[in-house]
């Protein structure tokens, strides 16, 4: 093998902007192994929450990332932790990726204790280091990630947050009073709309006048970008960062990208589309199988060693759910905690009169 | 002072005294305030620590919020709360609940001002108590000050929590002067959230009031003093946590209770402190049933007779009292 070889990415379309990221660039083999790794962990764990789910030991929501992981792998490679991120209820990539353990977020979803938000907080809730959810209102944390990158303008620190949202929420209209603040002040936010290609049951074309996501901060520039190339977000993330952090301000980028499961496990994902089309992403372009053909052809790594990486992955994976399975669930007296911060000697009420619980 | 001055005195020392406190909303900067609550605070910080917003509330409220996520501490102003339900997803999905769902992990030290309750004259969408939507709600700390003294310590308390703290003040209280004791002069001056204040002490009867009902309650509890009648007037200042323990020490002691708000009868905070009150000990104490004098249970007309009809006034107060100490012919007794 080598150690690290060129490679060319999808092209990407830009929107006011004369200049895009790099489209030939260089992947190491430390790298090559690590975004495969990544990127199967997810995808393994994403199976695993949907057994999990069907056996009952996970309920309520719960939105599977597979299909999209080369949009959080490719964006989390060319940031630090000191980056922030924030991004809508399809979180769990996410959350793995700012370094919460597969056993973490198992575990949240099963309810227990040892969950990353103590059972507290599920599918739609996690949180990490300037990781800041997991937000389940659609489109509620495209402002709120501006607030966030205000603050690291405001601490001068060199920063960006990378706020999140899907192509449903990009019709919202809080996001347009977000695009605007933050380009009158702008703020280092490098806007990501991931174009899994459905809002719910919704097809782009059935909800957008605009499906060109890129051009849709009209006055903000916007990249448009390859979502099942990891390089090609890699990259993009990169001159995105270099640019905000330039002073000029933020930047949308449309990550076209597709889900293989429903919109959330209570929808087979069958009305709206039919499975040949989703037989024929699965086939021609996965993001996970494409890059191990690409690092295999490129020589950076052989089969047999990728073969050893799926293994691991399942067995960190496997390890993940049984704990999952059998870690304790929360005590009762959890309920009544994290009502208010630093707040000393107050009680909760519980369910009746008689039910009165000491925060702590 | 008055009370536009002491809360504007309170943000003065709080940014100043704290590099992360910034203030943002509509006209705070350049316009010194659409009612002058933040009048010279532009020209004494500049435009990073008091910032112009464009008038977007669901978008400003939630980068408000995002920030304080991140480490800051905002205070964001709506022109007035009527416009904050434009906002409110923010306030309560994504300020009063992140705590709790990411247990412990991010709090959100925000504080949501603004002018709250009725105005004068401005009809119905911009005149609303929305003390009982935001009472209602876990995360929250709800305040509702009375005097300059009040605004200012109980500003300052809220700046420096560590929680989402929602400052509801009345914009017919902004110009009233009221004596600031000598502390509350001072920069470290803090009232603590959640304690009640005893406004005039009394025997026969506690009135429970906030925000300008605290004012109507102290006119009545003259009157009624003229009648012999002595009425003990609690004002609240903190709407949530709620200081139940001061209004039942003082049914203990007076055996009865009146409750007066702004806002609408249904679901209120009248309402809340009358459950409350069933469910302790102090019920046993109660010589007659606890009644509410609130805002009439309809939107608020323009017109000046219908407008004051739709406000609980001095008389509805006093009426209550006699009714509630079965005095005088006033008396009509409880609807049937």
């Amino acid at each position: 093998t080598v150690n690290e070889a060129s490679l060319s990415v999808t092209p990407y379309k830009l929107h006011k902007l004369d200049e895009g990221p790099n489209t030939e660039t260089t992947l190491t083999r430390d790298d090559a192994l690590k975004y495969y790794r990544e990127m199967q962990v997810i995808r393994r764990m994403e199976t695993a929450a949907g057994t999990l789910y069907k056996s009952k030991e996970i309920r309520g929501f719960c939105h599977l990332y597979s299909g999209q992981e080369a949009c959080c792998v490719g964006i989390q490679n060319a940031l630090t932790l000191d980056d922030a991120i924030i991004t809508a209820y399809r979180a769990h990539g996410w959350a793995y990726m700012r370094g919460i353990s597969v056993h973490g977020i198992l575990a949240e979803l099963t309810g227990r204790k040892t969950g990353c938000a103590k059972g507290k907080g599920g599918s739609m809730h996690m949180y990490a280091k300037n990781f800041y959810g997991g937000n389940g209102i659609v489109g509620a944390q495209v402002p709120l990630g501006a607030g966030i990158a205000l603050a690291h303008q405001y601490r001068n620190d060199n920063t960006v947050c990378v706020t999140l949202y899907g192509d449903g929420a990009a019709n919202q209209g809080q996001i347009f009073e977000a695009f605007n603040m933050s380009k009158l002040w702008d703020l280092p936010c490098i806007y990501v709309c991931e174009n899994n290609k459905y809002g719910m049951g919704t097809a782009v074309e059935r909800a957008a006048a605009s499906t060109d996501y890129y051009t849709r901060g009209d006055y903000i520039p916007g990249i448009w970008i390859d979502g099942m190339d990891v390089i090609a977000v890699r990259e993009a993330t990169k001159f995105s960062k270099e640019y905000c952090l330039s002073g000029k301000g933020p930047l949308v980028l449309e990550v076209e990208t597709y889900r293989y499961h429903g919109h959330s496990m209570s929808d087979p994902g069958t009305s709206y589309r039919t499975r040949e089309e989703v037989q024929e992403v699965r086939q021609q372009r996965d993001p996970i199988s494409s890059f191990r053909s690409r690092i295999v052809e490129a020589n950076l790594v052989t089969e047999a060693e990728l073969k050893d990486v799926d293994k691991d992955v399942r067995k960190e994976v496997d390890d993940a759910v049984g704990k999952a399975k059998s870690d304790p669930r929360p005590a009762i007296t959890e309920t009544y905690t994290h009502v208010y911060h630093n707040t000393p000697g107050y009680s909760v009420r519980g369910c009746d009169a008689f039910s009165v619980h000491a925060s702590s | 002072m008055t009370v536009r001055e002491a809360l504007n005195s309170a943000m003065e020392e709080e940014v100043k005294n704290d590099e992360r406190v910034f203030i943002l909303g509509e006209e705070v900067a350049l316009y010194d305030g659409a009612y002058k609550v933040t009048k010279g605070l532009y020209q004494t910080f500049g435009d990073k620590r008091v910032i112009d917003t464009p008038i977007t509330e669901m978008g400003f409220a939630g980068i408000a919020v995002g920030a304080a996520m991140a480490g800051l501490r905002p205070i964001c102003e709506f022109m007035t709360f009527n416009f904050a339900m434009q906002a409110i997803d923010q306030i309560i999905n994504s300020a009063a609940k992140t705590y709790y769902m990411s247990a412990g992990d991010v709090n959100v030290p925000i504080v949501f001002r603004g002018p709250n309750g009725a105005s004068a004259g401005v009809a119905a969408q911009h005149s609303q108590c929305f003390a009982a939507w935001y009472g209602h709600c876990p995360g929250l700390k709800v305040i509702s000050p009375f005097s300059s003294a009040d605004a200012k310590g109980l500003l300052k308390s809220a700046v420096r929590d560590d929680n989402p703290v929602v400052f509801l003040e009345n914009e017919i209280l902004y110009g009233r002067p009221f004596e600031m004791p000598e502390e509350a002069l001072k920069d470290d001056y803090l009232i603590p959230i959640g304690k009640a204040k005893i406004e005039r002490e009394g025997t026969d009867i506690t009135i429970v009031a906030h925000s300008l009902g605290v004012l109507r309650a102290l006119e009545a509890a003259q009157i009624l003093a003229a009648d012999g009648i002595s009425a003990e007037v609690i004002n609240l200042r903190t709407i949530r946590p709620m200081d139940v323990e001061a209004i039942l020490t003082s049914i203990k002691k007076t055996n009865h209770l009146i409750t007066v708000e702004g806002g609408w009868p249904h679901f209120g905070v009248g309402a809340e402190i009358c459950a409350t009150v069933m469910e302790s000990e102090a019920f046993d104490y109660l010589d007659a049933p606890v009644v509410r004098v609130s805002g009439a249970d309809v939107p608020m007309p323009y017109s000046t007779e219908l407008e004051a009809a739709s406000l609980p006034q001095v008389t509805n107060i006093t009426n209550s009292v006699k009714n509630t100490l079965h005095i005088g012919e006033s008396s009509q007794g409880l609807r049937k």
